[in-house]
Formats: structure tokens, C-alpha cells, sequence
């Protein structure tokens, strides 16, 4: 047993960046849930923090967009965004290069995915190792999976990648958690920011944490696009966090509309057992 | 339209330092390595973030430049709501999807 923790949560820039514009009760609640989080990952004892997020075109564009990619260093650096826009400062993250590929290499029995051995971090995975490994003591591996420019990998496949992520980490003596970290309904740096579909949003985390594939498939792009905004295709990270608990549950800790923040901002678990 | 070099080309400036520099004190040599139109060379040239979107850039590479341009979030949602009221819809990329 490797697979030690796993969980979801959002990943916003303004979560950190526009902290003190947002209602204050809300906003503490989101950060006294992200801590939460935190300490039930350390309580797990991992000796890696996987952190599957969306690709904002940071590090990929359009000229070689890998579907999926995984990280394979021994370090990272990040944020990417300016430190005060973002407010969070520059680090250096640690990986596990080795780890890593032991994963890929496994991974890509069931999966075609990319690596990178070079990866700056921008929001999508510095937004919650400011709140879940604030000391950057713990190594991370970063995936990356294409939710900005079409054509996106098919939902069922993130769930294909999900169930291989786990038998990656069950066939190593690693202790392993991991984090997908996405928006469900949301409209980012558009006009329509801070536009969120709380009903949307609120029955895919019933079908997330009740684990239903069937339904968590079933959305396409098209209506996607319609309902929750092209934020909403950032639901790939928590199909392929399903994916990887297939046949267990979960638990909502937090949700709630934070428009500022751009987001239904959720934090969440699935057992892992 | 050249969208995709107007992207490729903020994309770099967002990620490398190196080119956002030359973006900032070398612009004219710079953009000659990317394929852009005279309407988008002005646009970026004067930090167009209004016109930008409306050419089709992404957001999640057009906020970070409007960061980069001294935008404040909410100048930032306001300079691409106006834009739309002067220039139209979005003509091209994801915002601008027609799905079949």
C-alpha cells in the first residue's frame, strides 16, 4: 500500500493574490480548510506530494502540448507570475527525479504521458503548496494535464490516468498523497471572471466524492463550455484524482463561491482505501 | 491573423525573463521572429490588452502580460469588458469556439 492520501482543492491565483479583497469570514474559512488539509496530508507521513493540475500555458504551448505531462527533477522552481501579483514568494521546490521515473515508467504501461525535467511552477501548483507544503520541505511531482487548448484529452482518459497513477503508486515502497487541484464551473481572466455556477458545481463534486465514473465521463466539452466556462474543463483534474481512488468515497470539507477568488473554491478528500 | 505567434510570443514574455526584457527595451528586433500582422505588432506595442482579448488571446496568457503592463485585477476585467462594447466579440480561439 503507497498510495497514502488523496484529496482535491482550488488552485486560484486571486486566492493568495487577492486575499485581502475578499469576504473575510469566507476567506478564512477557505484557509483554515486548506490547513485542515495540510495536516491530514503530514498525518499520512508521505514521502511524495503528487500535485496534478491544469496547464495554463506556463510551461507548454501550442507548438508541443503534451495531453499529460509528469515532472521529473530533483527540483522546481516557482512561482512563474510576478511574486506580488501572486503573493507568494520565489523558491525552489524539491522533487524526486528518481521517484518520478518509476512512476512514468509505470504510468506508461496503461498511458501515453510526457515528462519534463525542467518545470516552473505557476498558480495552478504554487497556489496550494503555499498552503499544503508551506515550508517546501516536502518533494513534489507535478503532472500537468492540457485544459486550455483544444483538443483536451477525452475525461474517461483522465480517469484511465488516474487508475494508472495508482498502480504506479502501489507497486513502490513510497509513501505517496496525492493533490488535484483544478476549478469546476468558472470563467478565468475573461469578462465574465468571477461568474461561478454554484448549482453546476455542486452536483459533479456529488458525482466526485461519491465516486459515479459513469457520470464524471459524461460530461462533454461542448456543454462544459456552456454551463461552467472553460475554467470548468479543469474538471480533469479531479476525474483523474477519482480515477485513482476508484471504488472509494469522500468527503467535501469546504465549498463556497468566492467571486474574487474567481472560483467555487473546494476542498476536498477521497479514501483511499 | 496570426493568433497563434501573438500567443507564442506573450507566452514568452510571460516565462522568459530574458524575453521579456528584450520585449520591453528591443521590441522591434523581437517581433521580427514571430509571423503578426501590422494590427497585432500595434496592439502589443501598446500594451492593447482590450484589443488583445478581442483578437483572441487567452486569458491565462493575456493576465499575466496585463500584469506585466501595470493592470490592477479589476482595471484588468474592466479593460476587457470595454473592449468588447468597442470592438465586438472575440474573433478567434477558445472564446471564439463554434463547436460542430
Amino acid at each position: 500500500m503507497s498510495l497514502v492520501f488523496a484529496g482535491a482543492c482550488s488552485h486560484g491565483p486571486g486566492i493568495t493574490g487577492r486575499a485581502e479583497q475578499a469576504d473575510v469570514s469566507l476567506r478564512n474559512e477557505l484557509y483554515a480548510n486548506f490547513d485542515r488539509l495540510r495536516r491530514a496530508i503530514e498525518q499520512s507521513n508521505p514521502d511524495a506530494l503528487v500535485v496534478i493540475g491544469a496547464e495554463h500555458f506556463a510551461n507548454f504551448f501550442m507548438d508541443n502540448m503534451p495531453a499529460i505531462c509528469m515532472g521529473m527533477a530533483d527540483s522546481y522552481t516557482g512561482p512563474i507570475e510576478d511574486e506580488q501579483w501572486l503573493g507568494i514568494d520565489s523558491a525552489q521546490i524539491p522533487g524526486n527525479e528518481a521517484l518520478s521515473e518509476q512512476l512514468i515508467k509505470s504510468i506508461m504501461q496503461d498511458i501515453d504521458l510526457a515528462y519534463a525535467q525542467e518545470w516552473k511552477f505557476d498558480h495552478g501548483i504554487m497556489v496550494p503548496l503555499h498552503f499544503l507544503t508551506p515550508r517546501y520541505d516536502l518533494p513534489v511531482i507535478p503532472v500537468n494535464i492540457n485544459c486550455q487548448g483544444p483538443p483536451l484529452i477525452p475525461l474517461h482518459r483522465c480517469y484511465e490516468f488516474g487508475r494508472a497513477l495508482r498502480r504506479a503508486c502501489d507497486e513502490r515502497p513510497e509513501r505517496i498523497a496525492i493533490i488535484g487541484t483544478g476549478g469546476i464551473s468558472h470563467w478565468p481572466a475573461t469578462p465574465d471572471s468571477g461568474q461561478i455556477n454554484e448549482q453546476w458545481d455542486r452536483q459533479f463534486l456529488d458525482h466526485f466524492v461519491n465516486n459515479r465514473r459513469e457520470q464524471l465521463v459524461a460530461y462533454t466539452d461542448e456543454q462544459t463550455y456552456q454551463d461552467a466556462g472553460q475554467g470548468g474543463f479543469e474538471i480533469r483534474t479531479f476525474v483523474a484524482i477519482a480515477g485513482a481512488t476508484e471504488g472509494s468515497t469522500g468527503e467535501i470539507w469546504f465549498y463556497a463561491p468566492i467571486p474574487i477568488f474567481a472560483v467555487g473554491c473546494t476542498i476536498a478528500t477521497m479514501s483511499v482505501e | 491573423m496570426s493568433l497563434y505567434y501573438v500567443q507564442k510570443l506573450l507566452y514568452q514574455v510571460n516565462r522568459e525573463p530574458y524575453i521579456r526584457k528584450r520585449f520591453d527595451t528591443d521590441f522591434d528586433q523581437l517581433i521580427g521572429d514571430y509571423d503578426l500582422s501590422i494590427d497585432e505588432i500595434t496592439a502589443l506595442r501598446e500594451g492593447d490588452i482590450g484589443l488583445l482579448y478581442i483578437m483572441g488571446v487567452n486569458g491565462q496568457i493575456l493576465m499575466h502580460f496585463a500584469a506585466h503592463c501595470g493592470l490592477e485585477w479589476s482595471t484588468y476585467l474592466a479593460t476587457l469588458r470595454q473592449a468588447l462594447v468597442e470592438h465586438g466579440p472575440v474573433r478567434a480561439g477558445l472564446y471564439a469556439t463554434v463547436w460542430d
